[in-house]
C-alpha cells in the first residue's frame, strides 16, 4: 500500500519505539518485524530509519550499544530509556483516541451509508472512499 | 571454479565499493557505515538463504536501504553538528571558484568602505566628537558579511533586499538620532554603538541558515559558525599584528617612517576585510578547526568554573557583597557574556547522542555559578538603581543582566532534568536556539527605543 510521506513519518517513532519496547534489537530487525506487523503492507526504505534512530537516541528516548553479534559482525543494539518508556505511553494515548476519532467517523458514515441518508454520496458505498476536499 | 558461468560476482569487493561510495558523504561517520553495512549484509545472507544468488540479492538490498543522495540528506538533517559544514554543499562535490573572487571583491569592499568618508574628509579620525566611526564601525563590515551569504545561499532578491533594508535602517537609526552628549557622556550613542553588532550578527544567522530562521538543526549550525569565526579572526588578528610589527620594523631600520600607513591603512583595511575572509574560512575550511573548538571549550569551562567560584566564595566571606562599584558590575556583565559564549559553544559543539558525562557535570557547575553571579549583579544593579536612579547605562545593565538570567536559568533547570535523564539534549538545544532572538531583540530595543526613551542623552 502506498501511505502519504507525512503518515509514515507520523507513525514511524510510534512504531520504532513500540518495537524496541518489545526488547533490545537491531536495525534490520526492526524493519522485519515492522514488516511482519503490517502483513508486509508496510515497508520503508530502510536506510531511512537509521537517521530517525539515531534521531530518537538525540532525545534521549533510546540508547545504543556495540556488540558483536553471533555472524561475527559488529551490531549497534538499541534500548529503550525511562524516558523513551514515558514517551510511548504517551503516543500511544494519542494514537488511541486519533484511532477512537477516526473508528467512531466512519462507523457513523457506514451506518448512514446503509439507511441512505447521506444522498448521492452513498452510492460509494464504503465510506472509505469519502474524502473530503 | 570453470562450472561456473562468467559472471565472477564478488560480494566482498561490491560491498566494500558500496561502502566506499557512501563514505565519500561526510554525513554519515564510519560507525554509520558499519551499521548500514550490517544490514545490508543482514539481508543479502536472509535472501541467498531464501534461494538467490549472491549478486541478485546485493541489488535487491542495495535498492531497499536507499538512494545513497537521499540517505545523504536524511543523516545531514540528523547529525547537523558532525557535518555542520556539509550541510549546504553536500551536492556541490567542487568547490566554486567564483567564491573566492566574491570573498575577494567583499572584502575590499569593507575597507575601501571604511576609507571612503575619511578620503572625502568626511569625518576626520581626529574629530572624535562625531564619533563618527566608533558608532559606524559594524556598519562597514559586518553588511559585506552578510552578502556573502545572501550570494552563498542563494537567497536571490529577496534575499538582497531584506539584507541592504536592515543596513540601511540601523545605519539610519545611529546617523540620524540627535544624539547630544551631555556632560561629556553619550551613553545612549555609546550604548547603541555596542549594540548595533548584536543585532546585525543576528540577522547574518538568519541569512546564514538559508532558510530565514528556520530550521533547529540551522540555527545550532549558526551558534558553531559563531564560535569558529571568533577563533578565525583572533587567529587573522594575530598573523596581522606580526605583519605590521614586521612592517614597522623592517621599514625603520632603513629609516623610513611608515607608522602613518600601518596605523591609516594597514590596521583598519585588515580589520575589516578580515571579517568578512574569516566568515569565508569557517565556510571553507571548517575541519581544520573544528577539533580545536571543542578542546577550547573543554579547557576554559573548568577554568571559568573555578574563576567565579573563587570569586563568589570570596565575596561571601569578606562581606564586600553590598558593595558593589560600577567598573567591577561592569566587569561582571562581561564576564557573564564571555561565560555564556561558553555555554552556547560548549552546548553547540556537544555530540547530542552521547551518554551525560562528567563535562555535563562541569557545564552545569559552570551555569550555575554565573546564574549565582548574575543573581549578585542583579541584586547590586537594582541598589544602584533604587539609590541613584535610572540613566541608560544602567538601564540596559539592569536589562541584560535579566535577559541573561532568564537565559541561565533555562540551561540551568534543563541541564539538571538531562543529567537525571527525564530529558534529551535535544531540549537543551532548542532552549539555546530558540532563545537566541531574545539576545537579537534586547540589543534592537538598545539601539532603538532607547536613545528615544532617554532624550539621546
Amino acid at each position: 500500500m502506498n501511505l502519504s510521506k507525512d503518515l509514515v513519518a507520523a507513525s514511524s517513532t510510534p512504531l520504532v519505539l513500540g518495537i524496541v519496547a518489545e526488547g533490545e534489537t537491531y536495525g534490520y530487525e526492526i524493519v522485519k518485524r515492522v514488516e511482519m506487523l503490517s502483513g508486509g503492507q508496510l515497508s520503508w526504505t530502510e536506510g531511512m530509519m537509521y537517521p530517525l534512530l539515531h534521531r530518537l537516541e538525540q532525545q534521549g528516548l533510546l540508547e545504543a550499544r556495540w556488540r558483536i553479534a553471533e555472524t561475527g559482525r559488529k551490531r549497534k543494539y538499541y534500548g529503550l530509556t525511562e524516558l523513551g518508556l514515558k514517551s510511548l505511553a504517551q503516543q500511544q494515548q494519542q494514537w488511541q483516541m486519533i484511532n477512537n476519532a477516526l473508528a467512531r467517523v466512519w462507523d457513523n458514515l457506514n451506518n448512514a451509508a446503509k439507511t441512505g441518508s447521506l444522498g448521492a454520496r452513498s452510492s460509494g458505498g464504503n465510506g472509505n472512499e469519502f474524502q473530503p476536499a | 571454479m570453470n562450472s561456473n558461468p562468467p559472471n565472477p560476482f564478488h560480494l566482498t569487493e561490491s560491498l566494500h565499493q558500496w561502502r566506499s561510495q557512501l563514505a565519500r558523504n561526510p554525513a554519515l561517520k564510519s560507525e554509520d557505515l558499519d551499521e548500514l553495512e550490517d544490514h545490508l549484509q543482514s539481508h543479502i545472507e536472509a535472501l541467498t538463504a531464501a534461494g538467490l544468488k549472491a549478486d541478485e540479492a546485493f541489488l535487491i538490498a542495495c535498492k531497499r536501504v536507499g538512494e545513497v543522495n537521499n540517505l545523504s540528506e536524511q543523516y545531514a538533517e540528523v547529525h547537523s553538528g558532525r557535518l555542520w559544514h556539509n550541510l549546504f554543499q553536500a551536492s556541490e562535490t567542487h568547490r566554486n571558484p567564483l567564491d573566492l573572487i566574491v570573498v575577494l571583491v567583499l572584502a575590499v569592499a569593507a575597507a575601501a568602505l571604511f576609507k571612503l568618508p575619511d578620503l572625502l574628509g568626511f569625518a576626520p579620525v581626529e574629530s572624535d566628537t562625531e564619533f563618527f566611526y566608533i558608532r559606524n564601525i559594524s556598519l562597514f563590515c559586518i553588511p559585506m558579511l552578510g552578502f556573502y551569504f545572501v550570494y552563498k545561499r542563494e537567497l536571490g532578491r529577496a534575499g538582497f533586499v531584506v539584507w541592504a533594508a536592515s543596513v540601511v535602517a540601523l545605519a539610519l537609526v545611529l546617523n540620524l538620532y540627535p544624539f547630544q552628549a551631555i556632560e561629556n557622556s553619550h551613553s545612549t550613542l555609546l550604548l547603541a554603538a555596542l549594540h548595533v553588532p548584536i543585532v546585525l550578527w543576528f540577522l547574518v544567522g538568519v541569512l546564514y541558515t538559508g532558510d530565514y530562521w528556520q530550521s533547529t538543526a540551522k540555527q545550532m549550525n549558526f551558534i558553531r559558525f559563531s564560535g569558529e569565526f571568533v577563533i578565525y579572526y583572533v587567529l587573522i588578528a594575530l598573523g596581522g599584528a606580526v605583519v605590521a610589527l614586521f612592517t614597522l620594523g623592517m621599514f625603520s631600520f632603513i629609516g623610513i617612517h611608515v607608522e602613518w600607513f600601518v596605523q591609516l591603512w594597514l590596521i583598519p583595511c585588515g580589520a575589516m576585510g578580515a571579517v568578512v575572509v574569516a566568515g569565508w574560512l569557517v565556510e571553507a575550511k571548517q575541519s581544520a578547526i573544528e577539533n580545536m573548538a571543542p578542546v577550547l571549550t573543554r579547557l576554559f569551562t573548568p577554568m571559568f568554573a573555578a574563576l567565579l567560584l573563587v570569586f563568589l566564595i570570596t565575596m561571601l566571606v569578606t562581606g564586600r557583597n553590598f558593595d558593589i562599584q560600577r567598573e567591577l558590575l561592569i566587569g561582571l556583565d562581561l564576564m557573564l557574556v564571555l561565560v555564556l559564549g561558553l555555554v552556547l559553544y560548549a552546548v553547540s559543539s556537544r555530540e547530542p547522542a552521547a551518554p551525560v558525562n562528567y563535562f555535563d557535570k562541569l557545564l552545569l557547575l559552570l551555569i550555575v555559578s554565573a546564574l549565582a553571579v548574575n543573581i549578585l549583579a542583579l541584586g547590586a544593579m537594582i541598589g544602584r538603581i533604587s539609590h541613584m536612579g535610572f540613566t541608560p547605562n544602567r538601564v540596559a545593565a539592569l536589562g541584560e543582566n535579566i535577559v541573561l538570567l532568564v537565559s541561565l536559568t533555562g540551561y540551568a533547570w534543563l541541564y539538571g532534568q538531562f543529567l537525571r535523564r527525564r530529558i534529551g539534549f535535544h531540549s537543551i538545544e532548542r532552549w539555546q536556539t530558540g532563545y537566541v532572538p531574545v539576545y537579537a531583540a534586547w540589543a534592537l530595543i538598545v539601539v532603538a527605543v532607547f536613545p528615544l526613551v532617554f532624550g539621546f542623552a
